[in-house]
C-alpha cells in the first residue's frame, strides 16, 4: 500500500491500519491476515471477495467489533474501537453496528419476530414494540407471514433472513454481512440486496458484504479482494482472473 | 432481555421439567435427610420435652441425661426448694423395669414417677384418659409409641393390667408424648406409687425438677442452685442439649448416618449443578450472540441470574413441598412422632441450592464473558 494511506482517513466509515491476526495452530501459530491498511468508505456498497480460507471472515469480525486484531488499529466512525473497554465496546457495537454472518445464531424458543428484535429489546424498547417493529423489517424481506414460527419451523433461507432482519431492524449505522444471498434463491438474493442498499448504504452509512455470489457483483461500488490474508485488489469490478 | 431470558429457559420443555425435577429432587434429598437426622438425634432431648413445666433439672453431680442419672437422696428437694428463686420443686424418678404382660411377653420398661400432687413430669397431653386418673390406686399411664409396640395388635391399652415387679399396674390412660431415641415403653405413675415399683436402694430421686421464680431466669436459678447446693442444675435448654450430645458421642448415629446426609448433600448438589451447567453449555452460543449484538456481561449475567432464579425458585418449592409431604404422610408412623422441620433445614437447603446454581451459573458463563465473540459465528 502506498506510504499516503498509512495516514487516517476521517471520513471513512471504518479504518484499518496494519491489522494482523494470529491464531495457535496446534504448537504454530498461523499469520491470517497481514498488515491489513484500508479505508472503507461510507455512502458505498464494498464486497470482499476471495478464496475459502483467505481471511474474509476475520477481517469483517476485525471491523465490526468482535474479533481482536494481534496488531493494528481499528477506527469505526472515528473511535478506536479496540481502545473502548469491554463494556463500551458492547455498547457501541450494539448503537453501530448490524451483522450477519455464515452461524445464524438465532435464538431457538422464541419466534422469527422476536429473533429479529433482539437489538431492539437489548435497546429497552418493550417486547410487543419490538416484535412489531421488527415484523416490518420482516415483511421487507418477503417473510412477514413467518413472523410467529420459531426458527426450527423455518427453512434455512427463511432463517437466513430473519438473522438479516436481525441485523438491519435497529438501522445501525454499519452492516457487515457474510455470504447473506448464499441460501438465497436468485429472486431472493436480490430483493436482499436492495433491502441492504437501502438501510445500509447512506451518506454517513456503510455496508460490507463477503461474497462469492458472482449473480450480485454487478451491484457493488467497491470490490475487494483478499488472497492470504492481504488485499490484492480494490476496484469497482471483479479482476479479470477471477 | 429478561423476558428473552425466561423464554429461553422455558422453551425446551423436556429440558425445563429436566432442570426443574432435578432441583426439587436435590432440595427433597437434602431437606428430607437432614430432617430425619435432626429429629432423630432430637430423641436424645425426648425426656426433657416431654416434660413441659420443669425449667430446671437437678440432679446429681454425675448423671448426665434424663436416662443416664445416678439417684440422689430424698433430701435433695428440700434442699432445692432452700435456694432463694426457687418458685417450686418436685421430685422426679426414672428407672427401669422388666414387665410382664398376661400374654407373658417379657419387656423392658421405662417408669417414670411424676409429682404426686402437681403431676409434673406427666405429659401435658393425653391420647386416652385423662390424667386424674393416676390418683387411683395403682394406676400407669402407657405413652403412645409404647402402645404400638407393646400392644400391635389392640385398639387400646387401657384396662390391661401388667405385673411389674411383683407388683400390679393397671393402664388408665395414654399419653401423648414424644418417643425416645430408642422407643422405649414409657409407664408414668405417680412418685409414690413408683417408688413402689422400683426395689431397691435408700436413694430413688433421679432429678428434682424445679420452676424459677418471677423475674428470675433460668440459667440464674441453676447457677445458684448449683452453688448453694453442689448438685448439678441444667436449664430445660442445657439439659435437652446434653441429651442429643449423648447421641452424638454415643451411638454410631452421627457418624453413619450423617456420613449419608453429606452423601445425599453431595449428590444434591452436583445433580443442580450439572444439570443447570449442561443449561447454560446449551445455550453458550446464543449468549455469544446476544453478546455479540451488543448485550452487556452485566445484562447476561442478570439474564442467567433470572433463569436460575425462576427455576431455582420453582424447584426448591417443589422440592420443600415434597419433604412437608413425606413428613406429613409418614407422620403417623411412630418412628416419626413429632417429626418436624427446623426452620434452619430449609434455610441450608435454599443456601445450597443458591450457591450451586451461582458457581455453576458463573463457571459455565466465564467463558462468554471473557472471549471474543466472534468465536460463536465459527
Ligand atoms: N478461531 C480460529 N482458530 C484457529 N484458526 C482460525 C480461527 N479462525 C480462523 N482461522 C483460520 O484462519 C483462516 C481464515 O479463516 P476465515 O474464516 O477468515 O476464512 P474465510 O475467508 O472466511 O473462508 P470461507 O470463505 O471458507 O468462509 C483459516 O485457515 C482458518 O482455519
Ligand atoms: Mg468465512
Amino acid at each position: 500500500m502506498s506510504p499516503q494511506n498509512a495516514q487516517t482517513d476521517h471520513t471513512a466509515a471504518i479504518s484499518t491500519r496494519g491489522v494482523t491476526r494470529d491464531f495457535p495452530a496446534g504448537q504454530d501459530v498461523i499469520t491470517v491476515l497481514h498488515g491489513i491498511d484500508l479505508d472503507i468508505r461510507a455512502g458505498e456498497l464494498t464486497f470482499l471477495v476471495g478464496e475459502s480460507g483467505s481471511g474474509k471472515t476475520t477481517l469483517i469480525s476485525i471491523m465490526c467489533g468482535i474479533l481482536w486484531p494481534t496488531e493494528g488499529e481499528v477506527q469505526v466512525f472515528g473511535t478506536d474501537i479496540y481502545d473502548l473497554t469491554d463494556t463500551a465496546l458492547v455498547e457501541f457495537r450494539l448503537a453501530n453496528i448490524g451483522f450477519i454472518f455464515q452461524q445464524y445464531n438465532l435464538i431457538p424458543s422464541i419466534d422469527a419476530a422476536a429473533n429479529a428484535a433482539v437489538p431492539l429489546i437489548a435497546r429497552g424498547m418493550a417486547v410487543e414494540e419490538a416484535r412489531a417493529q421488527a415484523t416490518e423489517m420482516l415483511d421487507a424481506l418477503n417473510i412477514a407471514d413467518q413472523a410467529d414460527k420459531l426458527p426450527s419451523q423455518l427453512s434455512g433461507g427463511q432463517q437466513q433472513r430473519v438473522a438479516i432482519a436481525r441485523a438491519l431492524v435497529h438501522e445501525p449505522r454499519l452492516v457487515v454481512c457474510d455470504e447473506p444471498t448464499a441460501a438465497l434463491d436468485a429472486k431472493s438474493g436480490r430483493r436482499v440486496m436492495d433491502l441492504l442498499r437501502e438501510v445500509a448504504v447512506a451518506e454517513d452509512r456503510a455496508c460490507i458484504i463477503v461474497t462469492h455470489d458472482n449473480r450480485i457483483f454487478d451491484m457493488a461500488d467497491r470490490i475487494l479482494v483478499l488472497e492470504d490474508g492481504r488485499i490484492t485488489h480494490d476496484g469497482k469490478d471483479m479482476p479479470e482472473e477471477h | 432481555m429478561i423476558w428473552i431470558a425466561i423464554r429461553m429457559l422455558t422453551g425446551d420443555r423436556t429440558k425445563f421439567y429436566g432442570l426443574l425435577f432435578g432441583i426439587a429432587f436435590s432440595t427433597l434429598l437434602i431437606t428430607q435427610q437432614l430432617t430425619i437426622f435432626v429429629n432423630l438425634i432430637e430423641r436424645g432431648a425426648s425426656g426433657v420435652y416431654n416434660v413441659a413445666e420443669a425449667e430446671v433439672w437437678v440432679m446429681d453431680p454425675v448423671s448426665r441425661t434424663t436416662d443416664i442419672a445416678y439417684a440422689m437422696p430424698t433430701t435433695a428437694l428440700d434442699r432445692v426448694r432452700g435456694v432463694p428463686g426457687v418458685e417450686w420443686a418436685v421430685p422426679h424418678l426414672r428407672a427401669n423395669a422388666a414387665v410382664r404382660t398376661d400374654t407373658g411377653d417379657l419387656e423392658q420398661v421405662a417408669i417414670i414417677g411424676v409429682d404426686d400432687a402437681t403431676l409434673i413430669g406427666l405429659p401435658k397431653g393425653m391420647v386416652e384418659g385423662s390424667r386424674a386418673v393416676l390418683s387411683r390406686p395403682d394406676s400407669v399411664i402407657i405413652d403412645d409409641v409404647g402402645t404400638t409396640r407393646m400392644f400391635p395388635d389392640q385398639p387400646t391399652p387401657v384396662g390391661e393390667v401388667l405385673e411389674l415387679n411383683d407388683q400390679r399396674a393397671v393402664i388408665r390412660g395414654m399419653a401423648d408424648s414424644i418417643p425416645s431415641f430408642t422407643s422405649t415403653v414409657v409407664l408414668y405413675t405417680r412418685y409414690s406409687q413408683a417408688l413402689r415399683y422400683v426395689p431397691g436402694t435408700r436413694n430413688r430421686l433421679s432429678f428434682v425438677l424445679a420452676g424459677a421464680a418471677d423475674g428470675v431466669a433460668a440459667a440464674e436459678l441453676a447457677r445458684r442452685i448449683e452453688a448453694q447446693t453442689g448438685l448439678r442444675a441444667r436449664t430445660r435448654d442445657e439439659f435437652a442439649g446434653d441429651g442429643v450430645d449423648f447421641i452424638i458421642e454415643n451411638t454410631g448415629i452421627p457418624f453413619n448416618f450423617g456420613i449419608t446426609v453429606v452423601l445425599g448433600f453431595i449428590v444434591g448438589v452436583a445433580i443442580v449443578g450439572l444439570t443447570f451447567s449442561l443449561f447454560i453449555r446449551d445455550n453458550i452460543r446464543q449468549f455469544g450472540a446476544l453478546k455479540a449484538i451488543g448485550v452487556t456481561n452485566g445484562k447476561i449475567v442478570r439474564m442467567v441470574a433470572a433463569q436460575a432464579g425462576m427455576v431455582g425458585a420453582v424447584g426448591y418449592a417443589l422440592g420443600l413441598l415434597g419433604t412437608v409431604a413425606f413428613i406429613w404422610v409418614f407422620g403417623s408412623d411412630p418412628t416419626f412422632k413429632g417429626f418436624y422441620i427446623p426452620w434452619q433445614i430449609p434455610l441450608m437447603s435454599l443456601v445450597a441450592v443458591a450457591l450451586i446454581l451461582a458457581i455453576t451459573g458463573f463457571f459455565a458463563l466465564r467463558n462468554v464473558l471473557r472471549t471474543e465473540p466472534a468465536a460463536v459465528f465459527r
